[in-house]
């Protein structure tokens, strides 16, 4: 596959000019690049879900246009989402079929069908269970299957490893080994560079919507292709000198909150809940998504009533305060989906920057809002926190991803928190901001901030956290050291393998550890 | 930033603007698909519509109309769908009218008497509403037209002789006890017509939902609310009860819409006491955006046109033709306002692009050159 001076723009930006990759067959070819550095965008076009505005894609020597995904699929071409598209109530085989029911009807014969690409590839499916009984990574791999099934050659795989552990991450490279020993051509979309170099065998780096070099991941080292991506060197999330105070700030004790999902069964999401922050401790917590991070987020800013517990924020129960107490009290929160939670799209940047502060200085003076100081100090906000935007007027649905992030920091910096809750801080975000935030977290800690950090990403939970808890299925199973752990032992804790304190096995153990 | 607010200002007009043109297009393809002349019938409307008579009609109307769209627009500023405008004004205004009749206060004290009982009246209406969504989670669209339709039937029983009622000398007419004199709001001296004083009140009140909604604390928890019930709980605000508390306002406001009539005009809750208000609510509260300033134009508007197909009724046209104008502007604007909304969105963040961008490159320039 080929393509040649691919350019599309957007309105306002150019996502991607002048790309030029060559995919050879029966390769593993990795893409990389930072967030927003238009890799996404290239994938669609490939897919045939965006249209080139210039450029051309040739498949085995052939000039081609794709109208839609179905023009794509018919050239062999296939598309596993970073977000599945499965139905949860219905089982793999119908998953699989829904849509292609003429290619192998809907019944044995596609079920024959099913078990033998997945006893092919080594994908382990088994096609009468319901989707919404599997884990993250079988999910992933009926989404390949899907492909599979309608008959790709080539497939590409939007950051596959987000959603999975790291042993996960082992599993489905070896899944991609086989696809690619089959003499498929698997295209591969990442930022993670260690991931990448494992598994690829080239490398194509993309910066700023184009192609600015390709790799070799024999010769190649992590610190190399980093500097390829961004042009300068990495940042890194490690936080140096320890500020953790015997000051507690949080005390969550025995915290439970059960809901009832759709089916109307009760199920306790959080059980038995307790943990410490101190004055100037970042507590990590490690988890893969949906075990109750964000219901232990919920019940901690108030937002539900949990069963049991008692919450405490610096010597004062707030279990039975609302919400806007307590976060006039000193709660600082950056939520996970800053889109429905943190900010109001179609509102201008100043009335964002009252959001959630509407009682306090500088946005009001007792019941009426003081518009001048609200603006002004949107102002310095953009400034110190380097927002980039135009002014303070425009909605925050124009800006990007960081900088809408940048502007949530620093109003949530602005009223001297005790306690800022920061889940997924970086998430959408580019390596600029990802920074900046970073050092604003740390900042914030010397000053004796407590800080709640929920990540996915297990460089940023390991490099900023004194102290890390895992969760697993409501439950606070194991806690580990920082400055030990590694994100594969870590990951293991995070699929209930392991539970208790983690302590680091490894013989080849690194300097710091025989200091200690 | 100047730039694109006078933008936002001219996207803001468009939208109407755009509406109220189509719809007299769409109008003038009807009256031609009857066979009749559109043109002359739009002359006859603006001729008629402009004379100082229909100047006074229009203003008074547009005063109930004004009303009845701020009652709407607080809802939709929550995303509430107050439908239940038009049962909450009638209820307060019969309630208002009985109680006014029965008593013989003080005009300073028993206009505003009656005024506080409609706006009571209106909001415990409303309220019922609002306390069934929170509580049970029914639809406030359901249950207030489910009360529209109890707030008839109880006006039906009362309003009889013996009840409430009271029949009129001729026998003809069941009416409330009419207010006594003291209780007439005053009238502006205007000629050929007097303009009904409760204009003030109105006024009063778009100034006050101004002032609220964009000053104070009170109207950000209410906008934010409206704009993102999940960004507005974690901010704080108590979705629940604010969702309860606008409902009150809200029908508090419809107990104004029945007072213009009442004690300007007709100084008694009968039968032919006008309907279907807060229904006229809604389209205006839609035309006018919400905004103070377009929910005075929407109602002046709807005024003339109410004042202008009168007439046409005179010439040979039907007068159903109003319907279809109102209609017809009603869908307009809101398949107007999406357009120009989502158009003002993309272009904003064009826009943003494109200026950071340039930004990018002169800083970049600049570095090259250091």
């Amino acid at each position: 596959m080929e393509l040649r001076g691919i350019t599309k723009r957007f309105p306002g930006v150019v996502a991607n000019h002048d790309i030029a990759i060559t995919v050879r067959r029966g390769t593993v070819h990795a893409l990389v690049g930072e967030n927003g550095a238009g890799k996404s965008t290239l994938m669609k076009i490939l897919y045939g879900m965006q249209k080139p505005d210039e450029g051309t894609i040739a498949v085995d020597g052939e000039q081609v246009t794709f109208h839609n995904p179905g023009d794509a699929i018919r050239r062999g071409i296939g598309m596993v989402h970073q977000h599945f598209m499965l139905a949860d109530n219905l089982t793999v085989l119908e998953n699989v079929v829904l849509g292609s029911e003429k290619l192998y009807g809907i019944g044995d014969r596609a079920r024959a069908k099913i078990r033998e690409i997945s006893d092919a590839y080594g994908l382990n499916i088994r096609p009468d269970v319901l989707v919404e009984d599997l884990g993250v990574a079988d999910r992933q791999r009926v989404e390949i299957l899907k492909v599979l099934y309608r008959g790709a050659r080539t497939l590409i795989l939007d950051e596959p490893t987000a959603v999975l552990v790291p042993q996960e991450v082992e599993a489905l490279f070896d899944n991609l080994r086989e696809l690619k020993a089959e003499g498929l051509t698997v295209i591969f979309i990442s930022h993670k560079l260690g991931e990448v170099l494992s598994v690829a065998d080239e490398i194509t780096v993309i910066r700023r919507g184009t192609t600015v070099g390709t790799a070799d991941p024999a010769s190649t080292t992590p610190k190399q292709l980093a500097e390829l991506m961004v042009g300068t060197e990495l940042p890194s999330p490690e936080t140096r000198e320890s500020t953790v105070t015997d000051v507690p700030m949080l005390r969550v004790e025995d915290l439970s909150l059960s809901a009832t999902d759709p089916d109307g069964v009760v199920r306790a999401v959080l059980a038995g809940i307790t943990l410490t922050i101190h004055k100037g401790e970042v507590l990590g917590i490690a988890g893969v998504e949906g075990n109750g991070q964000s219901e232990l987020v919920d019940a901690i800013m108030g937002m539900r009533r949990p069963d049991s517990g008692v919450i405490t924020l610096d010597g004062a129960d707030i279990s039975h305060v609302p919400t806007r107490k307590r976060r006039e009290s000193g709660m600082g929160v950056i939520p996970e989906d800053r889109h429905r939670h943190g900010l109001l799209l179609e509102a201008p940047l100043w009335e964002n920057r009252i959001l959630g502060h509407v009682t306090e200085r500088p946005n009001s003076k007792g019941a009426i809002l003081d518009l001048k100081a609200a603006r002004a100090d949107t102002e310095r906000i953009v400034r110190e926190y380097d927002v980039r935007t135009p002014g303070i007027d425009v909605t925050a649905a124009s800006l990007s991803g960081g900088n809408q992030q940048k502007l949530i920091v620093g109003r949530e910096m602005s009223h001297d928190p005790k306690l800022l809750i920061a889940a997924h801080p970086t998430r959408g975000v580019d390596v600029g901001a990802q920074a900046q935030i970073w050092d604003q977290i740390r900042e914030a800690r010397r000053e004796g901030l407590a800080v709640l950090l929920i990540s996915a990403d297990l460089d940023e939970l390991i490099g900023l956290s004194d102290t890390l808890r895992v969760m697993y299925r409501g439950r606070l199973v194991a806690d580990a050291d920082p400055a030990t752990i590694t994100p594969e032992e870590l990951g293991s804790a995070m699929t209930g393998a392991a539970t208790g304190h983690l302590e680091h096995h490894d013989d080849s153990s690194a300097p710091e550890d025989e200091a200690r | 930033m100047k730039k694109i607010d006078k933008e936002r200002l001219l996207l803001g007009i468009a939208a109407p603007l755009l509406a109220v043109v189509a719809a007299f297009l769409v109008t003038a393809l009807v009256l031609v698909a009857t066979g009749k002349e559109p043109f002359s019938a739009f002359g006859i409307m603006f001729d008629y519509g402009i004379k100082s008579d229909s100047q006074v009609y229009i203003i008074n109307k547009a005063t109930t109309y004004y009303l009845a769209g701020l009652a709407v627009a607080i809802g939709f500023r929550m995303n509430l769908f107050n439908i239940g405008v038009d049962g909450q004004y009638r209820l307060a205004a019969f309630f208002a009218a009985a109680l006014g009749g029965a008593l013989t206060l003080p005009g300073f004290l028993q206009i505003p008497l009656i005024i506080l009982t409609a706006m009571i009246v209106g909001a415990m209406w409303a309220g019922i509403a609002g306390v069934l969504k929170v509580t049970r989670g029914v639809s406030e669209v359901v249950a207030t037209i489910m009360l529209n339709m109890i707030a008839t039937a109880i006006i039906g029983y009362l309003l009889q002789p013996g009840r409430l009622g009271h029949l009129d000398e001729a026998g003809t007419k069941v009416s409330t006890t009419p207010l006594p004199e003291s209780s007439r709001f005053f009238d502006f001296p205007t000629q050929p017509d007097q303009i009904w004083g409760f204009l003030v009140i109105a006024v009063i009140a778009g100034v006050a939902y101004w002032f609220v909604l964009s000053r104070t604390r009170f109207g950000f928890d209410l906008r934010t609310v409206g704009q993102s019930g999940s960004a507005a709980e974690a901010s704080g605000v108590d979705v629940k009860k604010m969702v309860v508390t606008s409902m009150l306002i809200s029908g508090a406001t419809a107990g104004l819409i029945g007072m213009p009539t009442l004690l300007n005009d007709s100084y008694e809750y009968s039968g032919d006491f006008p309907t279907g208000i807060g229904f006229t609510g809604i389209a205006i509260a839609l035309l006018g955006r919400n905004h103070p300033v377009g929910i005075a134009l929407g109602a002046l508007l709807w005024g003339f046109l109410e004042r202008g197909t009168g007439k046409l009724e005179f010439e040979g046209y039907d007068k159903e033709i109003v319907g279809v104008i109102q209609g017809v502007i009603v869908l307009c604007v809101v398949i107007a306002y999406e357009v120009v909304r989502r158009y003002g969105l993309k272009r904003q963040q064009r826009k943003v692009g494109e200026k950071l961008a340039a930004q990018a490159r002169t800083n970049d320039t600049q570095e090259v050159s250091a």
